[in-house]
């Protein structure tokens, strides 16, 4: 019998892949405009369009915030909220400073504790989130201000030296090599959507009861969303004391936001359950790229932050409103 | 009426439920409820809401546990810990609130947990897409994409998917909470097909429903419920007495009469509405006329609805109100204009389910009528939604109950209630009684017939063709956006009304 329902017949498999991706597309639309201008106030200042040593600069700075901001991203599709990641950051990147020294041995032991205790800086987030069942804002904005505490009791001045060849290692000051990395986390997002964990983590976040109703185990699945975030936003720290070549335990607290403003960049919905970390990537670079065309902009430096957040606020409300307007045509 | 029929000794029940109780807080849902299916029987729950028949699936599903009283399977005494414990046994359940991923696709929904394994055990999207199309294939659903999201899927689809997801678990007892309420009469027939192939292969099937036509086509038994325990089985019943029984008080007749049409001007005209999903749509409802609008789901009525209440942004056509035209631009204005909308989806589109009755009564009118200097005059509000309670019989514990707490039919005539309050004289119906017990349903009919006699002017969709055909004075069918049909006067009958709808759509 011939029905609407039924028999109907079907869209192409591009609108499905369109709509689905639209937050996607978006990003990389943007990031693209974002880089042009960045080479159009670029050659204004000085006549020649930015080379190797930007590219890379680019790379390395942004990396700490790719690695935070996927964790976040992890955290925001199981429909919760990181803000304790710039808290572990300030920690763990006060660690590496007073810890690593000049050998294989301590650089690698060392660097797997320190992510080892940003796993556990999550668990305990994700234990009073899923088994205290308190709001992840609430607990996260508390342990930021707990982890923050432990970072300055372990590194009261910016100080600490990690080893060069740590830095070099981590993030070549003179080539992009850092990009293998950013490929590297593209991979392992697009495995980890296709594993158990990756699907139960869409799915509480798409609807916890549906989740639990379908044998998705919403408690395990939640604490390990935020210790997975707690791990990233410790390499994230790790990076950034590699780039800094030093230590500093404030450093971090920027990176609450800018993670936050990178997923929603990227397409993700921070009412959970939808969006890719591949977008999220690219929401990382937008917002490094935003900052860069702002210092080539010869803007008072006093009113950075002010521009700064201007135009993430900028970047966010159109993303959100050509992701309405796309959506609506269809 | 002819009593209980035995299963004649032989095989046991496939489920039966011996003695089950089951409160909530202070409500007895169920008290010393007993009943039993046979396998290869479909067997349908009766009762208004509130009856007990979902409290009943529930507990033979394991998603509750009784108070007292035993379940048992195959004749032997069993435990549900939960809905695992029954579907270990077999049974499962599809309920009537929707259960699926909506940001995920109709693939991942439907093979979620069972997702097909490629290199490193990582899910194979590929595969994944191809065993949906095949299980969807094998039902004969051809219009949904596995890859589709769900969140893409109208409300007739998604109940399917759910349908679909414990089909493919072979379940020897299928539980079915209300399937059809929000399936098209094309949908059903699909169901219906599949309920027959099931109980071909000797599976047992338990299903409710509100819509009497379907509980005698398809189902072998009949079982009664009313206020928490079974009033009795049956294999034939007529309509009235099956009223009877739920109710306990006498129906004289299930649709009531309905005024004449007097000879009146038109209160609202619509010409040439077009935009998504509306072609050259041109309509004239009068005052106390019943406008039926028919047709089937998707063809146009949800956006002729939000259009005339001035939600549908991007469709044009001109409109008059009492003969002057009016540009409504937004609902405030329809609602200034005498216009109100009673949505199909009370819970998301009408009613603010957290908030009193009282608040949901008196909420277009507290600021202007009920209000000085910004202040609300408690005892005046009070007075004007106790009055409407009392005059649509809303049963609520009180006026500060939340609405949430109140059974669908009641839902609907808090809704009803407000616009009256606010004097509407327009009203835009659209599926009123869709999802409410027959009883409440008979009293929507004659508030209805009520309202239209008061001089109102009601535009009525319904997906019940057999309601249009007994209430309206006139039915316009949709198909594919336009008006295919006009079908004056009375004398209308469903049949009519469903081949109009499908005149053309069944040639391809």
């Amino acid at each position: 019998m011939s029905t609407e329902a039924i028999a109907e017949p079907r869209r192409g498999r591009a609108i499905h892949f369109f709509r689905q991706n639209i937050g996607l597309v978006l990003v990389f639309v943007m990031l693209a405009a974002a880089v042009v201008l960045y080479c159009v106030v670029y050659w204004m200042q000085l006549q020649t369009l930015p080379g190797n040593f930007e590219i890379t600069s680019t790379v390395n700075n942004t990396m700490p915030l790719v690695l935070v901001a996927m964790g976040q991203a992890i955290v925001v599709l199981a429909r919760g909220l990181d803000l304790s990641v710039g808290g572990v950051m300030d920690l763990t990147n006060a660690l590496a400073a007073v810890l690593l020294h000049d050998n294989l041995a301590s650089m690698v032991g060392w660097s797997l504790v320190i992510l080892l205790i940003g796993a556990g800086l999550g668990l305990i987030n994700g234990l009073l989130v899923a088994v205290g069942r308190l709001q992840p804002i609430l607990v996260t904005l508390a342990t930021l201000a707990v982890y923050q505490g432990l970072a300055i009791r372990v590194l009261p001045q910016p100080g600490g030296a990690v080893p060069p060849s740590y830095t070099a290692a981590l993030v070549d000051p003179n080539q992009p090599f850092a990009l293998v990395y950013v490929v590297l986390l593209g991979l392992l997002w697009s495995a980890f959507r296709r594993s158990n964990l990756g699907v139960s983590i869409v799915a509480v976040g798409n609807d916890e009861q549906s989740a639990r109703a379908n044998g998705v185990a919403v408690i395990p699945t939640r604490i390990l969303a935020f210790t997975l975030s707690g791990m990233l936003a410790a390499a994230a720290g790790l990076f950034l004391a590699a780039t800094a070549t030093a230590g500093d335990a404030t450093t971090g607290n920027g990176y609450t936001l800018t993670s936050i403003v990178a997923v929603v960049l990227g397409g993700m919905s921070l009412f959970g359950g939808r969006g890719s970390a591949v977008g999220v990537i690219a929401g990382a670079f937008l917002t490094t790229m935003i900052v860069n065309v702002l210092f080539f902009s010869q803007i008072d430096p006093l009113y950075q932050s002010f521009y700064e957040g201007l135009f993430l606020v900028i970047a966010v409300v159109l993303s959100t409103m050509i992701g309405l307007l796309l959506r609506r045509r269809h | 009426m002819r009593p209980r029929e035995l299963a004649g000794g032989s095989d046991p029940p496939a489920i039966e439920g011996v003695g089950l109780a089951k409160a909530f807080g202070g409500v007895q849902a169920l008290d010393n409820a007993s009943f039993s299916a046979a396998t290869g029987e479909v067997h349908a729950l009766v009762g208004e809401n509130g009856a007990g028949k979902s409290t009943l699936i529930k507990l033979l599903g394991g998603r509750l546990h009784p108070d007292a009283g035993e379940i048992r399977v195959g004749g032997s005494k069993v435990a549900l810990a939960g809905p695992h414990a029954a579907h270990d046994l077999g049974i499962w359940t599809v309920f009537q609130e929707l259960t699926l991923f909506p940001w995920m696709t109709v693939a991942e929904n439907l093979l979620l947990r069972r997702e097909p394994r490629g290199a490193l055990g990582l899910i194979h999207r590929g595969r994944m897409a191809e065993e949906a199309d095949s299980i969807l294939a094998g039902l004969e659903i051809r219009a949904i994409d596995p890859r589709a999201l769900i969140d893409d899927l109208p409300l007739a689809q998604r109940q399917i998917i759910e349908i679909v997801r414990v089909i493919i678990q072979d379940p020897g007892t299928l539980l079915l909470d209300e399937p059809t309420s929000s399936l098209g009469e094309h949908e059903v027939d699909w169901l219906f097909k599949l309920i027959h192939d099931l109980r071909g292969r000797g599976k047992c099937i338990v299903f409710t429903s509100h819509r009497w036509n379907e509980i005698t086509n398809i189902a072998d038994r009949i079982t009664i419920f009313r206020n928490g325990t079974e009033t009795g089985t049956f294999t034939e019943i007529d309509e009235s007495k099956a009223v009877t029984l739920m109710t306990g008080r006498r129906v004289e007749a299930f649709y009531p009469p309905i005024p004449p049409l007097p000879d009146s001007p038109a209160m609202l005209e619509a010409r040439g509405v077009t935009g998504e999903g509306l072609q050259d749509v041109s309509l004239t409802l009068h005052a106390g006329e019943i406008l039926g609008i028919g047709g089937l789901a998707g063809h146009g009525h949800r956006e002729l609805f939000l259009y005339l209440f001035g939600a549908q942004p991007g469709a044009a056509g001109e409109i008059s109100v009492n003969g002057a035209p009016a540009h409504i631009r937004n609902p405030r204005e329809a609602v200034r204009r005498g216009i109100a909308l009673v949505p199909e989806d009370r819970k998301t589109e009408g009613l603010l389910l957290p908030m009193s009755v009282k608040v949901n009564l008196t909420l277009p009118i507290v600021s202007q009528r009920l209000a000085s200097l910004g202040l609300i005059h408690a005892a005046g509000e009070r007075r004007v939604a106790n009055d409407m309670i009392r005059q649509l019989q809303i049963r609520t514990p009180g006026l500060n109950a939340t609405a949430g707490q109140l059974s669908g039919g009641n839902q609907q005539k808090v809704l009803l209630g407000r616009w009256l309050i606010a004097d509407s004289r327009i009203l835009l119906l659209y599926d009123v009684t869709r999802g409410v017990d027959i009883a409440t349903k008979h009293e929507i009919y004659e508030l209805v017939a009520r309202l239209a006699g008061e001089g109102r002017a009601l535009l009525f969709y319904s997906s019940d063709a057999e309601e249009l055909a007994h209430l309206c004075h006139r039915v316009l069918v949709m198909r594919e956006g336009r008006i295919a049909a006009e079908l004056p006067s009375r004398g209308i009958t469903a049949e009519d009304i469903v081949a109009a709808a499908v005149r053309e759509s069944v040639v391809h």
